[in-house]
């Protein structure tokens, strides 16, 4: 099989266009109708509610983790007492999105790639658009939206329980006093670790749900396509989601300065 | 009961159609009319872009060139948004069906009037009279996965006729079916066009159906199709089309189909 490197650059540059349209299509639908709020609420609980054992016990262990191992360095310095806003501050801004970003990614990326790309290939998206409903405001739109508010909810909550992590690890293990663990970690989150740490799974959701629904939207070859899509889909949202947060971070740097 | 219109509206009217796919030709200059209350029976073997004619014909793909017009509305032109309205008086059965599998039977054939907002009542009325249409009226709270290939198939009918469309597409609707199972679906299919006059286009490999459909006629009275007899003239609304590499090689009823000297065609009838 011969490679044409032009080709390949037209069948990317292709790419990046049905995905942009598919973007922009998706909010602009929220403008027009009909709305589609049983389906929106029906995803919401199925991306939302699913994801929250994963999310939980990620983000909990992944707060004890933290603990434990900061809590080797910063005894060096004598600042053991600093795990409360290590713990906060670290999940808050940065893990806590990225982390609970790359677990719906993981569940909800690749069940919307495999569930529309089944649709695709079985000409259930076309018996749609026979029937006279755009399948972009029933089966996209209510997506896109429902992962855009879970996503802030669960990165909330993943946050929570891995301060509350942190605080077993510290109280446990590392015989800290708890009241003094909570109140540090409280303390040190100002307004831009909360703006950044809430404007992230804002984006990270949007990123997520169009990339899933993008590849399973454009899936081809019956089983085997998805399949592939399902893979696609993961890979792709987890490294533009990686890719997005360092420029998010950069960006919300300029506005809110570490003090 | 089968002399046609004196001036008949044309329902769907496919001007020099052309279409490719990676520099493969699959259809080319392909030019016919459908005129209301006609059935068009499409053939040709596997590849010849039959089921292609119906998608283009519902909007659901763009010819590289020629005009595409369906109910007096160029489907060719026209955006996405604006074929959602046409669609919705167009009913179409797809090959393998394509039943929504997160969706009961009723949610299926009712999808819709489920998006258009009737009221539940009405809904469930309209969804078992479609289904009594296609006796499986039984069937109502069975998802899809639990229906056999033929009641899949028609479930699909009932759910492309529940919103009284003027023009239905059907594709290969007894394909893969055995013989019984196909006779039903054929018989629904005469019901619907003697009951309702409705247009039809049908894709189908099997030349035996569509003959079916030529030489039978529905009879309200016994609730069944019966043979109308060659001396009494088959039915003149069905006309026969077919297709051989992406071109129209004929175009014409099922008496100069059956009488065709041409070779082709004369080893496509031959089984």
């Amino acid at each position: 099989m011969n490679f044409s490197l032009t080709d390949w650059i037209k069948k990317n540059v292709l790419a990046v266009q049905e995905y942009a349209l598919l973007a922009v299509r998706s909010l602009r639908n929220l403008f027009t109708g009909p709305r589609y709020l049983g389906d929106t609420l029906q995803q919401a609980d199925i991306i939302g509610v699913g994801s929250l054992p994963i999310v939980v016990l990620t983000g909990f262990f992944l707060g004890a983790v933290l603990a434990l191992q900061s809590a080797n360095s910063l005894a060096r310095f004598g600042g053991l007492s600093f795990t409360g806003q290590l713990v906060s501050l670290s999940m808050v801004r940065e893990i806590g999105p990225v982390l609970t970003g790359l677990m719906v990614a993981g569940r909800s990326a690749t069940g919307m790639a495999s569930e529309l790309g089944s649709m695709v290939v079985t000409e259930q998206i076309d018996a749609m658009r026979a029937l006279g409903t755009d399948p972009s405001k029933k089966l996209v739109t209510p997506r896109v939206v429902s992962t855009v508010i879970m996503l802030v909810m669960l990165t909330v909550i993943s946050d929570l329980f891995s301060m509350a992590g942190g605080a077993t690890v510290a109280v446990f293990m590392l015989r800290l006093d708890g009241n003094q663990y909570w109140s540090t970690a409280w303390q040190s989150l100002g307004l831009g670790d909360i703006v950044m740490g809430l404007l992230k799974p804002f984006v990270f959701g949007f990123i997520i749900s169009t990339i899933g629904c993008y590849y399973g939207m454009s899936a081809k070859g019956g089983t085997q396509g998805v399949g592939r899509a399902t893979t696609q889909a993961m890979v792709s949202a987890s490294v533009v989601l990686v890719v997005t947060d360092l420029f998010i971070t950069q960006l919300l740097l300029t506005f809110f300065p570490f003090k | 009961m089968n002399s046609a219109p004196q001036s008949p509206q044309p329902v769907i009217v496919f001007d020099d159609v052309s279409i490719a796919f990676d520099d493969k030709v699959v259809l080319k200059n392909l030019s016919f009319t459908l005129y209301h209350g006609q059935t068009k029976v499409l053939f040709g073997v596997a590849g010849t872009g039959k089921t292609l004619i119906l998608k283009l014909a519902m909007g659901l793909l763009k010819p590289d060139s020629g005009r595409i017009t369906v109910l007096g509305e160029d489907v060719t032109a026209m955006r996405e948004r604006d074929l959602f309205a046409l669609r919705r008086k167009i009913g179409m059965v797809f090959q393998e069906s394509a039943l929504f599998d997160s969706l009961n039977v009723e949610d299926n054939v009712g999808f819709r009037l489920l998006e258009e907002h009737v009221a539940a009542a009405e809904m469930s009325e309209r969804v078992r009279e479609a289904l009594r249409f296609v006796e499986l009226e039984h069937t109502v709270k069975l998802a899809p996965s639990e229906l056999s290939g033929g009641m899949r198939r028609r479930v699909a009918i009932a759910r492309a006729i529940i919103a009284n469309p003027a023009l239905l597409l059907y594709d290969s609707p007894t394909a893969g079916l055995d013989p019984v199972t196909s006779t039903t679906i054929i018989e629904l299919l005469v019901k619907q066009r003697d009951a309702y006059q409705v247009s039809a286009l049908m894709v189908t490999h099997r030349l035996q159906d569509a003959f079916v459909m030529a030489t039978h006629a529905y009879d309200a009275a016994q609730g069944k199709m019966v043979l109308v007899p060659r001396e009494r003239n088959w039915d003149s609304r069905t006309s026969f089309l077919v297709l051989r590499d992406g071109e129209k090689i004929f175009e014409g009823s099922a008496e100069e189909i059956a009488n065709s000297e041409d070779a082709y065609i004369r080893e496509y009838l031959t089984p």
